[in-house]
């Protein structure tokens, strides 16, 4: 009866990892569910201020972004005044009408009335330089903005 | 002969693979969801007929380049924007509006439906401030339409919005939408940016 002798166990027995490969499974799933890809790599100081009456914006792929702020550490050399990116680069007011065209091109034609500019500007930057943005999305009649901002009281922030 | 069983594929590996999955997406993904105040930018186009507007149905408020701000010609704080603005749209100072809960005082504006919030800044005026004002401008609105849609229909605007967006919300659409309207005509949102 040999088949049923037990073992003798002198040291304790290993902690059974079979079930690792599995939550860190379960870890990666929820993180590829929950985010989304990151789109432009910043060169500016992005420092959104805070507003409480927001509204969410849905439908990420109908949204276009312009980022407006100072050039952040790793890009001193192009000044110290709020500056405009568009994409991976930083661009002037006036190439704005041909980022929006150039996104709108690469929409389906139904849905370009529903396109939203997302503007995603650094709490110092100045009023002159959004201003100067908003004649611009005019021009090409981008009427839909929203101002991106963080969710947060606005008062005490200074 | 014995069965040889075929033999296991060694699987130790495999938390290694995963967890270099996992942090590749950690680095590349943002979780950040996208909120802000929505706003509408005027058409291009200009009208040739000059609308005339009473001086009374328009709520200045003026930001300098030091973010100070003046309303109605009066210097005044950030934290009192709000109630200013409330007060002022729902004055109804020609007793038209049977709604209104305001003052009715007949040197302010007429009607929700005639008072236009007029904001202008300077080019020097920081983003932060802008944005705090518009929140504000903005936050008066909802508070004027939460409190109607409280007292006809026993929930708030921002609920019934809610409401609206959400696919599961198993309520009647058509009806909501209706109600919806029926408020934003009673606080319509004007709020005009003037251009320098």
């Amino acid at each position: 009866m040999s088949k049923f002798k037990k073992k003798k166990s002198g040291d304790m027995p290993a902690v059974n990892t079979a079930s690792l490969p599995d939550i860190v499974f379960m870890l990666l799933f929820f993180f590829m569910v929950a985010t989304v890809m990151r789109q432009n790599t910043l060169m500016i100081e992005n420092n959104l201020p805070f507003a409480d009456q927001v509204e969410k914006l849905d439908k990420k792929d109908l949204v276009m972004y312009i980022y407006a702020g100072k050039p952040s550490a790793n890009y001193k050399q192009y000044g110290t005044e709020a500056k405009i990116q568009l994409n991976d680069k930083f661009a002037d007011v006036k190439e704005i009408a041909s980022f929006i065209a150039a996104e709108r091109a690469s929409k389906r034609e139904e849905l370009i009335p529903f396109l939203t500019t997302a503007l995603k500007v650094d709490s110092d930057a100045n009023m002159g330089l959004i201003g100067d943005i908003k004649q611009e999305l005019r021009k090409v009649n981008a009427l839909k903005i929203n101002y991106t901002t963080k969710k947060g009281s606005v008062f005490g922030r200074d | 002969m014995a069965k040889r069983a075929a033999p296991e594929v060694n699987a130790g590996s495999m938390a290694d693979i995963a967890f270099l999955l996992l942090i590749f997406f950690l680095v590349t993904t943002t979780i950040e969801t996208d909120s802000g105040i929505n706003r509408k930018l005027p058409p291009m186009e200009e009208s040739e007929e000059d609308v005339i507007i009473k001086q009374k149905n328009i709520f200045t408020v003026l930001l300098n380049k030091n973010d100070q701000l003046l309303v109605e010609d009066e210097q005044m704080e950030l934290k009192d924007l709000r109630q200013a603005a409330v007060a002022f749209l729902d004055n109804g100072g020609d007793k038209s509006c049977d709604y209104c809960r305001g003052q009715k005082d007949p040197t302010s504006s007429d009607n929700p439906d005639k008072a236009i919030i007029s904001l202008a800044n300077d080019r020097e005026t920081s983003y932060k401030t802008y944005i705090a004002v518009q929140n504000e401008l903005v936050a008066a609105y909802n508070e004027l339409r939460n409190t109607r849609a409280q007292a006809l229909y026993g929930k708030s605007f921002s609920d019934m919005e809610a409401n609206y967006k959400d696919v599961n919300w198993p309520g009647n659409k058509e009806k909501l939408k209706e109600k919806i309207d029926q408020i934003k005509t009673e606080y319509p949102q004007k709020l005009s940016e003037v251009q320098k």
